[in-house]
């Protein structure tokens, strides 16, 4: 009687899930609302939450994958052309510098960079562009702005910008692009590039002097009021015009004019933040954006989701009709002339993870992914010396694309350490040069990076001006030989005689028979990276070189790279915009870390390097510039101060359902550009996770099996009578 | 009782003094304020007068402990250390080292820790206390022995294995809950069935063991041989004798984990990607934020005194023969 009852309510709930299941509506692992399942909403993660959206403060990759998209600088690059162009954003063309000498008269195009006192960037924005709705522009009947002068009272009951009843907007303004430049001189705001932009934009340095001054004599609460001081060196001409004066020749000051630093910011948005108690709740500006991009973001809770959603009122901007010659035929040029974006929404997930976001993406949960080392093999395969995608990934209709990074990764000399820096000269050289051979850099990119990588021949990336293939001409002669027509890595016999010519035969001191030990400092850790250094400690005992691997945190790392006490590190660079000053000047004597805390860890100083570097870096793009670039790294390669190791390259995965995607290593404002077709998405994601309820109905028939036999040992025990049990 | 809880308290105060004092140390043993400023400034461009405005702005550019500029009590109150742990004692969070609300963010983030931890602790103690009871009554028989062995493969599992697994098997192969996510309301049900689920099957080997052995200890006892004499039933002497006289062990080890079940589950909560308390003291180790690193550890050892306290009191409940003196 009990084994029918229990079968019965078996049936039924194996009944009752196989309904459920059935039963249209969304997949029950379908982490998202049934009701957006048909939206127009592209799925994708961040991993850590964004410290800065300040576009005055924010200079990270993963918060520009935010406000890239909201905010409107005056230019961008164009995404489907490459080498990388600049084109108008906010502006209505790319500014034209006017070159000045120092009394403020004009000069030549052609004029040479000592006779530039200053260069004048006239920018004209478009008009009738307007910011996202916020309640910084909200007005009330009388045309007083209703939200600019709350109380304590006022903020009862608000605890986001969407407790905010009203909103409003306005044309965007010249002077809000002035308000920005003021930003990155505000005290409290610690613009990382304010350095950087107080040597050349002129004015911007005093005002920062200025604002320090203030700052320090106003209340902790109380807000400086940018809009009664002004930068020398930055006018506004008119509603749409305004112009900025920078120091002699810096063309890649149009550059900066493409990142967040220069977008515009309306002086209502810091009136409405800075209003007592906003902070304490959280509402600032660093959290809030109010931008004239494409995109605003209606959730920010990088706890677990943030969602940009389309500006209702961005209007004008239209797909590129022109691309790369291939373009075409990838069907990226499609939805040429039509307006953008395309995607109302888009909805970042917080996932810490890899795998988690691996098999969401796998089960259709997010529209693309990168490719983590744990799952290359699941994903791609080497065909014939190509990459193609596994079968799986090709019946799952996901699509690959790849790409270099405009990154560097290297292995960098301390050029004020005693044993391997400049001290020591040519003796030096050679045992650099020696290991800069050993090292086996197409190795490591095929054992630990599955392939995902170019050798580096020097410091500059491709696709950036002043790189040059590894062809006869362009390969490091120093560390290869052109052998059948590709270079081929110096037999390490050379590089056992170079040591011996540096003083150590065979690993060891010619002098005192010592052993040669070098130390390298690294913040590597855990088992795979182990794997990596025991490969490198084995790169160098080839040379009979004994590497020993000092552990450190990235703190201490960055103290030993700042005191100049590191012997050999591991850094890398990623480009802040697509020219070869942005990595030649990791490189520049007055850049060296532990004398001017800048960005050449190495501590390189060549006279002849430096000088060569500040010639170029006020050039245009042209045969001249390449001649002096092709001579910069000659003497790098000549030098050594780092073993040239890889550029990274990318590969990315989409569903069949995403179009419009091409990888860009410089701009992070992709997401108008892509497409979606969300029904063959809900189509597939219904494919792809039907939900398997015969193990939990096994699972139960299981356990209340394995439970007759102990109710029945249970009521044995019960009707037995006492006896003495051993416990 | 009053005299002994208020008398705990201030234990409780100096021992929260001493832990603010560790922590401190430690974090600075660690960590410098340069380093704490180059973190929040950023990998690229950062300059030494940006380290230093950073750390006047927010009052690390003094000394830590001791300020020999200063006289009389200022020499130790115009310090890094009282200025930034006295507040502590009056719950003033402040803002954190990127300028967040602390309070704030504690307050939004304790509900997702609450929501996983509670219905996992709730089931858990019924699940482990059941099987450690029916080990205890099948004792010195093949289930038991079986029983056993199960608990010991189960607590040599590695948690992580666990969470990998079932969202293997759960979200990936069966399709029957989402590998990961949050969302409020009733919706948050499908994301936390399976981080309750693991957290349950991952306690059951250590905690049902623990718990066999003590009602196993309380069995061997003469008042349960008398009851038995006295002709009562097995589940009886079980349910009411027993399992009231284990009471006091279970609770030393349960109700000082109740308060902190705010705190949330460190890898459970990254790989879930449930957005508690947890993962926000995971992230602020790794920002090197300070300011939460302190407020949490505060937090913690308040709860976990709060639990002591509460487990103290819980005894005389269970047991009439405690009394505090």
């Amino acid at each position: 009687m009990t084994c029918n009852r229990s079968a019965t309510l078996l049936l039924f709930f194996a009944l009752t899930l196989a309904l459920t299941a059935g039963c249209g509506g969304s997949a029950w692992n379908d982490p998202y609302p049934a009701a957006d399942a048909g939206a127009n909403t592209l799925y994708t993660s961040f991993s850590e939450r964004p410290k800065h959206l300040d576009p005055v403060q924010s200079y990270a990759e993963n918060e520009f994958a935010f406000i890239a998209n909201i905010y409107q600088p005056p230019l961008q690059y164009h995404y489907l052309k490459r080498p990388y162009e600049l084109i108008p954003f906010g502006a209505t063309e790319v500014p034209k510098p006017v070159y000045l000498d120092a009394a403020g008269k004009s000069l030549p195009d052609s004029a040479p960079a000592e006779r530039v006192a200053y260069s004048e960037y006239v920018i004209r924005i478009k008009q009738g562009v307007k910011y996202q709705p916020h309640p910084a522009f909200a007005i009330d009947e009388s045309g007083k702005p209703r939200y600019l002068t709350l109380t304590a009272a006022d903020l009862r009951g608000i605890d986001t910008l969407g407790d905010f009843k009203h909103t409003g907007t306005r044309e965007l303004e010249a002077a809000d692009y002035v308000h920005q430049i003021k930003r990155l001189a505000h005290p409290r705001l610690h613009s990382p590039i304010l350095q950087l932009m107080g040597e050349y934009v002129i004015g911007l340095k005093d005002l920062a002097d200025q604002l320090t001054k203030v700052a320090a004599g106003l209340p902790e609460e109380a807000s400086v009021d940018l809009t009664q001081y002004a930068v020398s060196g930055v006018r506004i001409i008119d509603r749409h015009t305004y112009a900025v004066r920078v120091r002699g020749k810096y063309p890649q000051f149009a550059y900066w004019l493409a990142m967040p630093f220069f977008a515009p910011v309306p002086p209502e948005a810091d009136r409405f933040y800075d209003q007592p108690g906003m902070a304490k709740k959280n509402i600032t500006l660093d959290w809030y954006p109010v931008g004239s991009g494409p995109y605003m973001l209606t959730v920010n809770n990088p706890n677990r989701q943030m969602v940009l959603e389309r500006n209702p009122n961005y209007r004008g901007e239209t797909y590129p009709a022109e691309g790369e010659p291939e373009d075409g035929k990838k069907g990226l040029l499609a939805d040429a002339g039509k307006p953008l974006p395309f995607i109302d929404r888009v909805v970042f997930s917080l996932e810490k993870e890899q795998i988690p976001y691996w098999n969401k993406f796998l089960q259709g949960y997010y529209d693309a992914s990168g490719i983590g080392s744990d799952t290359f093999d699941q994903a791609v395969q080497f065909s014939g010396g190509d990459i193609t995608l596994t079968e799986d990934m090709v019946a799952r209709g996901i699509r690959l694309q790849t790409s270099l990074a405009t990154s560097v990764f290297y292995l960098g000399f301390n050029m004020l350490d005693p044993v391997v820096g400049a001290t020591p000269g040519e003796r030096a050289r050679k045992l650099r040069l020696a290991i800069s051979i050993a090292v086996d850099q197409e190795e490591l990119i095929s054992i630990f990076r599955n392939g995902r990588g170019v050798p580096s021949h020097g410091p500059i990336p491709p696709g950036i001006f002043g790189y040059r293939d590894a062809d006869a001409k362009g390969i490091n002669p120093q560390v290869y030989d052109w052998v059948n027509n590709q270079p081929q890595r110096k037999n390490i016999e050379q590089a056992k005689k170079l040591l011996a010519e540096a003083g150590y035969p065979n690993g060891r001191d010619a002098k005192t028979g010592q052993p040669l030990l070098l130390h390298l400092d690294t913040t590597s850790s855990g088992a795979d990276s182990k794997a990596r250094l025991d490969w490198y400690i084995n790169q160098f005992a080839k040379l009979g070189v004994q590497l020993v691997i000092r552990a450190t945190d990235f703190n201490r790392l960055q103290d030993k790279l700042r005191r100049g006490t590191a012997q050999l590190y591991f850094l890398g660079w990623n480009a802040d915009y697509p020219d070869p000053e942005n990595f030649l000047f990791l490189l520049h004597g007055a850049q060296g870390r532990a004398q001017t805390q800048g960005e050449n860890a190495s501590n390189y100083k060549n006279a002849e390097f430096d000088r060569l570097f500040d010639r170029m870096k006020h050039m245009a793009n042209g045969p001249e510039r390449q001649a002096i670039i092709d001579r910069m790294i000659e003497l790098l390669r000549h030098d050594a101060p780092w073993v040239w190791s890889y550029f990274p390259k990318d590969y990315t995965l989409h569903h069949g359902w995403v179009f419009n995607r091409k990888p860009n290593q410089i701009a992070n404002n992709g997401l108008k550009y892509q497409r979606l077709d969300p029904a063959l998405r809900v189509q597939r994601r219904r494919e792809w996770n039907p939900p398997v309820v015969w193990p939990l109905v096994l699972i139960g028939v299981v356990l209340i099996l394995s439970a007759v036999p102990a109710v029945a040992a249970f009521r044995r025990r019960e009707r037995r009578t006492a006896t003495m049990v051993q416990s | 009782m009053t005299g002994y809880i208020i008398r705990r308290l201030i234990y409780g105060l100096l021992v929260l003094v001493g832990v603010n004092v560790f922590t401190f140390a430690l974090f600075f043993f660690v960590n410098s304020p340069d380093d704490m400023a180059r973190a929040q400034l950023g990998a690229k461009r950062v300059t030494p007068e940006a380290v230093e405005k950073w750390k006047r702005e927010r009052g690390y550019d003094k000394p830590l402990f001791l300020n020999e500029k200063m006289l009389g009590t200022a020499k130790v109150t115009n310090t890094v250390f009282f200025e930034k742990s006295a507040r502590l004692f009056v719950f003033e969070f402040g803002a954190s080292d990127q300028g967040r609300n602390i309070g704030y963010d504690i307050s939004t983030r304790m509900w997702p820790s609450l929501a996983v931890q509670l219905p996992a602790f709730i089931i858990g103690l019924l699940v482990y206390i059941s099987f450690a009871l029916m080990m205890a009554f099948f004792r010195a028989t093949y289930l038991d022995f079986w029983g056993v062995v199960l608990c010991v493969l189960m607590m040599s599992i590695s948690g992580l294995f666990y969470i990998i697994g079932g969202q293997f098997i759960f979200g990936k192969l069966w399709n029957l809950v989402p590998i990961s996510g949050y969302d409020t309301g009733f919706e948050a049900i499908k994301f936390l069935a399976l981080p309750v689920l693991i957290g349950v099957i991952s306690g059951i080997g250590g905690n049902a063991r623990w718990y066999r052995t003590i009602f196993l200890e309380e069995i061997s006892k003469d008042y349960v041989r008398t009851a038995r004499a006295k002709g009562l039933s097995e589940t009886r002497v079980l349910f009411r004798h027993v399992l009231q006289n284990a009471m006091i062990p279970i609770l030393t080890g349960v109700v000082v984990v109740i308060p902190l079940l705010f705190m949330g589950a460190l890898i459970t909560e990254s790989f879930f990607g449930i957005p508690g308390l947890g993962s926000y003291t995971i992230d602020a180790i790794s920002q090197q934020d300070f300011a939460i690193v302190r407020v949490m550890v505060f937090l913690g050892s308040v709860l976990y005194i709060i639990g002591l306290i509460l487990t103290d009191i819980s005894y005389t409940l269970v047991d009439p023969r405690v009394r505090f003196s």
